[in-house]
């Protein structure tokens, strides 16, 4: 019997030649992530193991992407406890404001991010990597801090569900929709514990960009992580970015899976997940004329370049609603570069939206976007939980760029085809 | 060991950012997070938990951020141990790793209320309902897992098993 993806890219690391679902082992990881929110504890955590040196100075990887530019002063006490721990251990990867982006775009952009590696991040969000054929997968600051000094952490062998699309993307639907129909079909615990694995031929005709805004929202079904097999696409894309040589590994023919679902993605129309849980997904054509407040794009899920472009897209020659405050987040310093030579910054400028410079921000409810009781938002981001974006009576809609970008401009949900000139 | 209190009861999916909301992260102190422990979900959480007190979720619980500053605002609230019929991957391992005694039983989540006083040992992995009468038994740990538990969480087990120092 074969392995799975997720089985041999353990057993590689752990010394094995086979693995199954439910072994518990250590295992080596390749690098180690954290952000200024989840740093801080696990610095201190570090501390209490009493070794001076983390295992490994260019595979430990700080960001300070959540609440900075720093919002107050907390904060800024926060986000300097990961400068001088990054200036004392003389990391390689740590990116100040002015290189930093959102991490989960910034990693695999910088080619820190690569197939066959593990990657263990004090985010949750770590599990994007998998669209690059890496198991990424979160966990908390003290496994961060006890990887930080040992190089391995325990991992859990998960079983792998296999979802496999087929069929023709309607106009207007993309990734984001293919993931947010995904949980809203097995629930937010419909793949706790386990690894999914993205397959067909949609998948394979994804843009990266597109594959990691899937893999990006595994977590939201409660997965461990969301693999994608590494093609031609993964390797042109970490062409002049990976910054080591890398080894993918695919599932084999005769792998088990726990189970594998289809999906007919030709009668999937845009997706909406209504507050407050990303389960509760509804086709966009329910949901059509529900008023908002803000419209936010950007985010680990939605802020790549790609993400801009449809935003623009839909932008272009029209105006934000006078009601709407439409907030936009480029992924990285690189991405939002390239939207300004492309002229997609200019057109969303133009319509009315502000621009900021990468930040997690109003995903997190953190700063730059925060919602009163009572209002509501569509976003682009992850999670709609309650009180996510701001106050508890608030409200958050996810969707893709385009639909943000539909609903900015007409100031309710609105499929973009009515809006684009 | 065995723990006892009284019982506060939710539902399904309780995600880490009702635990602890992210306008109060600027802070890693375990004593200022419990201060806004579960706000958004039960305002008068904070003002009605004694010492020693059980919280028994539903599905999923800790779904969610990866903040460990969750299971630690539960833990500085003064919580003895959570109940649920299941746990969210990363609250799962941040609890273990944090020594927050977590007790996965379905029957018990559903059979006890809001209220009630239970006891919990937990090395047997068995939860009594001292107001009903009842007995449920928890799912038990992997021995891998209970060493973490016994050692007082991972960075204990890490200096003695991985690093050799005590």
């Amino acid at each position: 019997m074969g392995m799975t993806m997720v089985e041999k890219i353990i057993a590689a690391h752990a010394d094995k030649q086979k693995v199954s679902p439910g072994d518990i082992l250590l295992a080596e990881v390749d690098m180690v992530l954290g952000n200024d929110i989840t740093s801080p504890v696990a610095i201190e955590e570090f501390k209490k193991i009493g070794i001076s040196e983390v295992f490994d100075p260019g595979r430990v990887i700080l960001v300070p992407d959540h609440f900075t530019p720093n919002k107050d002063i907390n904060s800024a006490q926060q986000a300097k406890i990961l400068r001088s721990f990054a200036r004392e251990q003389e990391l390689e990867y740590y990116f100040e404001i002015g290189e930093m982006g959102i991490e989960h775009c910034l990693l695999p952009e910088q080619g820190l991010a690569l197939p066959g590696e593990i990657i263990i991040g004090a985010d949750s969000h770590t599990c994007t990597y998998g669209a690059l054929g890496a198991l990424g997968t979160g966990v908390g600051s003290t496994d961060m801090a006890a990887a930080m000094a040992t190089g391995k952490a325990w991992f859990r062998v998960p079983p792998t569900i296999k979802f496999v699309y087929s069929g023709s993307l309607q106009p207007w639907v993309g990734a984001k929709d293919l993931i947010l129909y995904t949980i809203g079909d097995i629930g937010v615990d419909g793949a706790l514990y386990k690894s999914m694995e993205f397959t067909g031929e949609v998948i394979d005709n994804l843009s990266m960009d597109g594959r990691m805004t899937m893999s990006n929202m595994a977590i939201e079904a409660g997965g461990k992580c969301g693999l994608i097999k590494p093609d031609e696409k993964t390797q042109n894309y970490l062409k002049n970015r990976a910054i080591r040589d890398y080894t993918p590994l695919y599932s084999d023919e005769d792998a088990e899976y726990e189970k594998e679902i289809r999906y007919d993605v030709g009668k999937i129309e845009p997706q909406i997940s209504f507050p407050h849980l990303p389960e509760n997904t509804h086709p966009l054509s329910e949901a059509e004329g529900l008023e908002i407040d803000q419209a936010v794009i950007g985010s680990c899920t939605n802020g790549r370049i790609e993400d801009l472009r449809k935003a623009a897209e839909v932008m272009a020659g029209n105006k934000v609603r006078d009601s709407v405050r439409c907030l936009v987040f480029p992924g990285t310093q690189k991405i939002y570069q390239q939207a300004l030579q492309e002229g997609v910054i200019e057109t969303l400028i133009e319509a009315g939206a502000a621009v900021s410079t990468p930040t997690c921000g109003p995903c997190l409810g953190g700063h730059m976007g925060i919602l009163a009781a009572g209002e509501r938002a569509v976003s682009t981001t992850n999670r709609n939980f309650v009180g996510r974006m701001g106050h508890k009576e608030s409200e958050v809609y996810l969707s893709s760029p385009a639909v943000a970008a539909a609903a900015a401009v007409k100031g309710y949900l609105v499929h973009p085809e009515e809006v684009v000139k | 060991m065995k723990l006892s209190g009284k019982v506060f009861k939710y539902g399904d999916n309780v995600d880490t950012d009702v635990i602890i909301p992210a306008r109060f992260l600027n802070t890693s102190d375990p004593e200022k997070l419990a201060e806004h422990c579960l706000e958004d979900l039960d305002p008068e959480f904070t003002d009605r938990v004694t010492e020693g007190d059980i919280i028994v979720g539903g599905k999923n619980f800790g779904s969610g951020s990866s903040r460990e500053h969750a299971p630690l605002a539960i833990k500085a609230a003064g919580i003895s141990c959570v109940i649920a019929e299941s746990f969210a991957r990363i609250f799962y391992r941040n609890s273990i790793n944090i020594g927050l005694p977590i007790l996965e039983s379905p029957e018990a989540s559903r059979s006890i209320e809001e209220g009630q006083k239970i006891e919990v040992d937990l090395q047997e992995g068995i939860i009594k309902n001292l107001d009903g009468g009842q007995e449920y038994k928890s799912e038990k740990f992997p021995p891998f897992m209970r060493d973490i538990i016994q050692s007082g969480g991972l960075i204990e087990y890490v200096k003695r098993e991985q690093l050799g120092r005590s």
